[in-house]
């Protein structure tokens, strides 16, 4: 049994303690948006937010997760699509198989949060997701594009 | 902030689907669960053929055989279809027709294989002429209304109009008069040069579902009543199960069945995917290893060592002397070349979800080729063809591994007929797929090049030593010992892979020598490893012949024009020859494969302790025909992730029988801080249609490692170049 405070909500879960965050999200809360990729931590695409800060859900017991901690998943980024992340990542035709794409998104989202104006050895150092299709030049062009925006300096 | 509501796939839906693929042919429905880009539930409206339904509201609803695995098929096929029949872009939607529909409709769709990149070039002129036939049909549907000739009348923009009476209609009004006409015989397509859709660099049009979590994966799949299931299969290939004690596990939180697969493997089935393979993992397994088990990276390279000088190889391509041009040569270089096993590396691992019944069998997995799946799905069942279905969704990456060798769906049918009636989700884990892949081949290439005087070449020997594709996995193909396919690159002149030099005298020859580890297509195939073998060499006679690479080049390119104009365009852009800042150096390379010709310039560096920054890419395409400019864009940088991936880490390495990494932290990958700038030159000459997903991998590693040797003078024979040593000595 645990509570998770998940995309705003107040979540009760019946599950084992060494159960990873991810599967707790995926199967048990069932946002299947966060994927699981390589389950050590390596690949990035179960990225969720706790109190903002980029974290790998795959190697991440429950037992671990206090009910104070704030998770957001990609689908609490925002209401309706309409982060600055997400709404380069639509302008730059970021995703192309897009498996890996929610992470992308959730650590672009807290690099950007973090320093709104990284560099792109900023976003080289941070953006450590892998992507097999090659979509890292886009993931970069849409960070360096949010970031000249301003608009994470917004609200 | 709210927490957005996931899409489930309903009961009806499920049920739906069945009755669907169970013959009566209801085409609003493709996979139980809704997409952006998939329309659901075309419910009773009349297609106008095949390929085209359009709704009272305009939508156009356009039939995609192809599979979609993020390298932009989808959308291109949709602007082929579009551009004939006029469209209206903004109302396009997609959906898949299933291959149990394609059986029953006398294969109207076609092919569903999507590999080679063939997805358009194979297609483009029968969904163009579906395309245009549909706008013939709708035009005369308007015209019969008004009662004026179908001539008089035109569309633009899913509306048709009648100039001289100044009437106009919607494609919406008279689609379903237009879907009882009889199709026309014949149509005209349009000259590509008028195109306004096709050849435009339109956006994707499945990127929305895929920045906010919506969009569903075969390993996101959910239905009522589904158990989820966690596969080991004997670490050694060609092993199999010798006992495993179920008792062990069997009370596990979550625990229903542990069950074997076949003989080689065993799968725990549980509540919840992570419940399964923790009782896996706890799972005591005896393993028949089988005969391979002593079989190492290091056996197999003695033995691929040996067909480098074997008497016994089959002919590729052949020229001239070879052996006269080497024996009479002012002089001859000589050097060997490896290639080591590569897996695709998928990010979403394999999966399929199976629903059997003694009547009915069902499975839903990302394929590239849905066919395949469902041809899959009947042999493990039991059942005839006709009680099957396969519905194929999105894939989270394919690069090869999902199209020819349906291993995953054998093993989820399998299980999910020792428990009928109950829905079966095969996920598997990450170890699993690294350590039981269809893997890039294992060859080795040894190169003899003769040169004259003046250090023109006069003669080339290129014997590849190693394991054959085809062999592995379609035996049938293998014609008096030759695997067609394993010259990729290399083959004489002619539309597809052909080797872009007139060398006088010229043998290249294949001793084939296959181990146990099952090779597969793996995006590139085996144009990959021969432009390494052709491409680096080149350079290594160019250096030999104290020639600058480019011209070296050139000088053999006389007859080759569609590879030179693409390795030039290659050059320009570059500026070979220009002086670069101090420390950076070039180096270049060029391919034919996939009925395109590709060409790239590498601007690197190398640090005195050894390490390489690769700091601009240049690369030229000629697909004949660029369909989408910014697609193709996205698959040439990609292609580099995935090139350069391989060419700087990728390595599978065998022990015991069995691959040793198991998961990224061993089996290295390209990440974003490696990643180069990338510049693409598509420079389409027309007259034919080449793929794009493929070729430029290919002059990702000659590119860089021809750079290298620039910057460091040390040649890179072995992949991946981990195994270079590039510090100074």
């Amino acid at each position: 049994m645990a509570k998770l405070n998940l995309n705003g909500k107040i979540i009760d879960v019946v599950v084992d303690g060494d159960t990873p965050l991810l599967w707790v999200i995926r199967e048990q809360i069932g946002l299947t948006g966060t994927k699981y990729g390589c389950g050590v931590a390596q690949c990035g695409a179960c990225t969720v937010h706790i109190d903002g800060v980029a974290t790998r859900s795959c190697a991440l017991p429950i037992s671990a997760v206090t009910e104070d901690q704030k998770i957001v998943t990609i689908e609490g980024l925002s209401p309706d699509g309409s982060h600055p992340v997400q709404k380069a990542w639509i302008e730059h035709d970021v995703p192309q198989c897009g498996y890996c794409q929610s992470g992308m998104i959730m650590t672009a989202a807290a690099l950007l949060q973090a320093n709104p104006k990284p560099t792109e050895a900023d976003i080289a150092s941070e953006m450590t997701n892998i992507c097999r299709c090659g979509t890292y030049p886009r993931v970069k062009a849409a960070i360096l594009d949010v970031a000249a925006s301003g608009a994470m300096n917004r609200g | 902030m709210t927490s957005a509501t996931l899409t489930k796939p309903s009961r009806r839906a499920v049920l739906a689907g069945s009755a669907a693929a169970a013959g009566a042919f209801t085409f609003g429905f493709s996979i139980p669960f809704a997409d952006e880009a998939s329309a659901q539930g075309a419910g009773s409206v009349k297609e106008i053929n095949a390929w085209v339904v359009v709704k009272p509201d305009d939508t156009v609803v356009i039939r995609i055989a192809r599979s979609e695995m993020g390298q932009g098929t989808l959308t291109g096929l949709a602007q082929l279809v579009a551009e004939e029949l006029n469209a209206d872009w903004s109302k396009v939607t997609t959906e898949y027709p299933t291959p149990g529909e394609n059986i029953v409709r006398k294969r109207v769709w076609g092919n569903f294989s999507t590999g080679g990149s063939r997805g358009i070039r194979e297609s483009h002129e029968y969904v163009r002429k579906g395309g245009a036939a549909a706008r013939t049909m709708l035009i005369q549907a308007a015209a019969a209304q008004w009662n004026v000739p179908a001539a008089e009348c035109a569309a633009e923009k899913s509306v048709i109009s009648h100039k001289s009476s100044g009437r106009s209609i919607r494609y919406g009004q008279v689609a379903e008069a237009a879907s009882k006409l009889e199709a026309p015989k014949d149509v005209a397509l349009k000259d590509p040069k008028d195109w306004t859709i096709a050849g435009k660099p339109l956006k994707r049009l499945d990127t929305v579902a895929k920045t906010n979590g919506s969009k569903v994966y075969g390993a996101d799949l959910k239905m009522p009543g589904m158990l989820n299931a966690a596969i080991k299969d004997c670490p050694v290939f060609g092993g199999k199960v010798k006992s495993f004690e179920a008792a062990k596990v069997s009370s596990m939180p979550g625990v229903k069945h542990v069950l074997p697969v076949g003989e080689t493997a065993v799968a725990v089935v549980a509540e919840t995917w992570w419940q399964a393979k923790t009782a896996l993992d706890a799972l005591p397994i005896v393993w028949d290893e089988g005969e391979h088990a002593k079989v190492s990276s290091e056996s197999l390279a003695e033995w691929l060592k040996e067909g480098l000088d074997a008497p016994q190889a089959v002919v590729g391509n052949q020229v001239g002397d070879v052996k006269g041009a080497i024996a009479n040569a002012a002089r001859v270089v000589e050097a060997v070349y490896a290639y080591p096993f590569q897996n695709h590396a998928t990010m979403e691992p394999m999966n399929a979800t199976a629903l059997w019944t003694p009547e009915r069998c069902e499975v839903w997995t990302p394929t590239q080729n849905g066919e395949a799946a469902l041809a899959a799905t009947a042999e493990a069942s039991g059942l005839p063809l006709a009680k099957c279905e396969a519905y194929k969704i999105d894939l989270g990456g394919g690069f090869g591994r999902r199209g020819a060798v349906h291993d995953w769906v054998t093993q989820v049918v399998r299980i999910a007929k020792q428990v009928p009636g109950t829905p079966i989700k095969l996920l598997w884990s990450r170890e699993e797929d690294m350590t039981h892949g269809r893997y890039h081949p294992l060859t080795q290439c040894k190169l003899t090049g003769a040169l004259d005087k003046d250090g023109n070449l006069t003669g080339l020997h290129m014997r590849i030593s190693g394991q054959s594709i085809v062999a592995g996995i379609f035996p049938q193909n293998i014609q008096n010992g030759r695997d067609p396919v394993v010259f990729q690159g290399l083959n004489a002149p002619g539309p597809e892979a052909s080797i872009g030099y007139g060398i006088p005298n010229l043998l290249i020859d294949h001793a084939m020598r296959n181990p146990h580890v099952p090779p597969g297509f793996w995006r590139g195939v085996n144009l990959n490893q021969n432009t390494i073998y052709l491409e680096c060499f080149m350079d290594e006679l160019a250096h030999a012949a104290g020639k600058d690479p480019l011209e070296f080049r050139r000088a053999l390119m006389k007859n080759h024009p569609k590879h030179l104009a693409v390795l030039n365009a290659a050059a320009e852009k570059a500026e070979w020859g220009k002086p670069l800042p101090a420390g950076v150096f070039r180096g270049i390379c060029q391919t034919m494969g996939f009925g395109s010709y590709v060409a790239a310039v590498a601007e690197v560096s190398v640090s005195d302790d050894g390490k390489l920054k690769i700091h601009r890419i240049v690369a030229a395409t000629d697909p004949g025909h660029a369909v989408n400019p910014a697609q193709i864009e996205r698959q040439v940088e990609g292609s580099f992730v995935y090139g350069l991936s391989a060419a700087l880490h990728g390595e599978c390495t065998v022990k015991d029988g069995r691959i040793v990494e198991e998961n990224f932290d061993t089996y290295t990958v390209m990440r974003l801080d490696e990643m180069p700038k990338v510049e693409t030159v598509i420079v389409p000459s027309g007259g034919f249609w080449g793929g794009v997903g493929e070729p430029t991998i290919a002059v990702a590693a000659p590119a860089v490692f021809n750079a290298i040797f620039a910057a460091t003078g040390k040649r890179v024979r072995t992949v991946p170049l981990a195994k270079t040593d590039l510090r100074k000595a």
